[in-house]
């Protein structure tokens, strides 16, 4: 008798668990060539709003984690992606030796974020020389909840804008990409077992534009990432949206290059300064 | 009924085999109706109204030890302006002690004060005590009072002894309300929980409320759904109506939405004001309020924008 295979259903992954959308909906998603590949869901805006909800509720212990222990994290997100490293190079699609550089090339970047982790702080932060008899320290903080559009890149422009806003105590609601959003569930796969407290990740796949605007309004978001926006007026509408709140908006000029140096402008792009000023001598 | 009302509470036995007399509860239909009440979609316009009724329904409750002079005062300006054009809470609710305080922040504001007594929130301790608890809270300015029941006598079967401190708790009130907790979840079961309401409605309770908000599970669906059966069943009986709180445990907008729609469809609409409803709540307003913004501003609202408490 021959077998049946066990197909997996693609979900969202909003607060540690993969829910369905409450929405109910789906759309199909296709390989660069047109097959059909799998049904992915179609989250609504009450996904967003859910997805804030378990990111704020995520936020407090993993902002008041060491850094230490989120750079192990990280880390151990790299690992559990190394382990997993055939599966994604299959889901990339394409050449197989250009999957499995792809493959390689996000976990080198997760591992190079881990290590920012607890070194941030002394390169963003000062001790700062003040006309007084005073310790004046600038020392960088979390912003909050960080809503990042991802870019099309399906696994290391995702893995490239979600490590930098989590690595120093951000917590993110991803919008995955819209025609390739199936790598975003299968790195869930990976974050929910890695120690990665449930929603400090949270992936939302479907429109970009159903969700973002929700996600750009929203007061309880302290920032967004709009890096993979295409549509110029999707991103001016969510840029003016934003200012409602005063959101950290990070809107590159022009399309990243993944492949090349990070840099930490995206870690410093959702940090805030907190100076605190110390009498000497006591 | 209405003759043998009269009577009911004559003798211990008499009571109990009223209270005994009683239909039971089914389980399992009344938990299926609260949850199927509790699918109504409420939306738009119609939301909107609920929200600002349920904001106008709420006993805001500060019930800690650590309470303060100044949180309570907080509290009330709160109550009285609780954010944009929003309409006014019921009442505050504080513990003895703090009724002076209350009284003198809402004076002139319609805002009532109610006050917890009678050795809340466990209710162990004499009959003396209680009543002198409750007097104080009147002579404080209190213009409700929220006794709790002696559950531990409820419990063993002694209705006489519960159903008596009622009454000398109602006499000490005066004018004020007199709201009796049941304290639901300490009751076990739906049977017990329609006999409690009896008892308190027939000992001279003006509200009956769920629960302190001090024991899980506190205001479920299925026992103010119970509760309001037996409002609406003594006012048949009686022509008397009883003001029903559900209390602890009611923190969105939906659970208030929900209980909305359940006293719309078990007690009727003579019930849907905050004279005669009301929610017993602290961090609800809260989530009212943003709900409320949220259907104003079309944005989701943010916790950030509004007071802590």
């Amino acid at each position: 008798m021959s077998r049946l295979s066990v197909r997996k259903t693609y979900k969202l992954y909003i607060g540690g668990a993969f829910p369905r959308s409450e929405s109910g909906r789906s759309y199909p998603v296709t390989s660069a060539k047109g097959d059909f590949l799998a049904n992915a869901s179609r989250a609504s805006r009450k996904d967003a709003r859910d997805a804030v909800v378990a990111a704020r509720k995520a936020f407090p212990g993993w902002s008041g984690a060491t850094a230490y222990n989120r750079g192990q994290i990280l880390y151990r997100i790299a690992e559990m992606l190394e382990g997993r490293r055939a599966q994604f190079a299959d889901e990339l699609g394409g050449g197989k030796r250009a999957a499995l550089e792809q493959v390689d090339a996000t976990v080198d970047r997760l591992v190079w974020y881990a290590g920012w982790s607890d070194k941030i702080a002394s390169v963003h932060g000062a001790a700062n020389p003040v006309a007084g008899p005073y310790f004046n320290l600038s020392t960088p903080e979390p912003t909050g909840v960080v809503a990042v559009v991802a870019p099309a890149d399906p696994l290391l422009g995702l893995v490239s804008v979600v490590a930098p806003a989590i690595v120093t105590g951000n917590t993110c609601v991803v919008v995955a990409s819209e025609p390739s959003p199936l790598g975003a569930i299968t790195l869930s796969e990976v974050l929910a077992t890695s120690d990665l407290p449930g929603g400090v990740v949270n992936v939302l796949t479907g429109r970009q534009s159903e969700l973002a605007p929700w996600l750009a309004a929203h007061m309880d978001v302290n920032a967004i990432d709009l890096t993979g926006v295409a549509d110029a007026d999707l991103a001016l509408s969510c840029e003016q949206a934003a200012a409602e709140n005063l959101k950290r908006v990070l809107r590159p000029a022009a399309a990243p290059d993944w492949a090349a140096d990070p840099g930490i402008g995206r870690m410093t792009a959702f940090l805030e300064t907190k100076t605190v000023w110390h009498p000497v001598g006591i | 009924m209405t003759t043998s009302l009269a009577d009911v509470a004559s003798s211990d036995s008499a009571l109990r085999a009223f209270l005994h007399g009683l239909p039971g509860v089914d389980r399992v239909g009344a938990d299926q109706r609260a949850a199927m009440l509790g699918t109504r979609s409420i939306k738009t316009t119609a939301k909107a109204q609920a929200i600002d009724l349920a904001i106008s329904m709420v006993d805001l409750t500060t019930l800690e030890g650590a309470d303060t002079d100044g949180k309570v005062r907080a509290m009330c300006a709160k109550a009285v302006r609780p954010g944009g054009d929003a309409p006014s809470v019921a009442a505050v609710c504080v513990y003895p002690d703090l009724v002076a305080v209350a009284v003198e922040a809402l004076k002139g504001t319609g805002v009532k004060v109610a006050s917890v007594a009678t050795a809340f929130p466990s209710g162990r301790t004499s009959l003396e005590v209680k009543v002198s608890d409750t007097t104080l809270a009147v002579a404080a300015g209190a213009d409700e009072i929220d006794m709790v029941i002696d559950r531990g006598a409820f419990l063993a079967g002694h209705y006489m002894k519960v159903y008596e401190q009622i009454v000398a708790v109602k006499a000490a009130c005066g004018s004020a309300h007199l709201k009796v907790i049941l304290e639901t979840g300490e009751l076990a079961t739906y049977d017990n929980v329609r006999r409690a309401s009896w008892l308190a409605m027939l000992a001279g309770a003006d509200f009956i409320k769920t629960s302190t908000g001090k024991v899980a599970p506190a205001a479920t669906p299925p026992v103010t759904l119970i509760m309001l059966e037996a409002v609406r069943d003594f006012r048949d009986a009686t022509g008397r109506q009883i003001g029903v709180k559900p209390a602890g445990g009611i923190r969105s907008t939906k659970d208030a939405i929900k209980n909305l729609v359940l006293v719309n469809e078990t007690a009727g609409d003579d019930w849907l004001t905050p004279e005669w409803f009301r929610l017993g709540a602290s961090s609800l307003l809260n989530d009212l309020l943003m709900q409320r913004q949220k259907l104003a501003t079309g944005r989701y609202a943010g916790p950030d924008y509004f007071t802590l408490d």
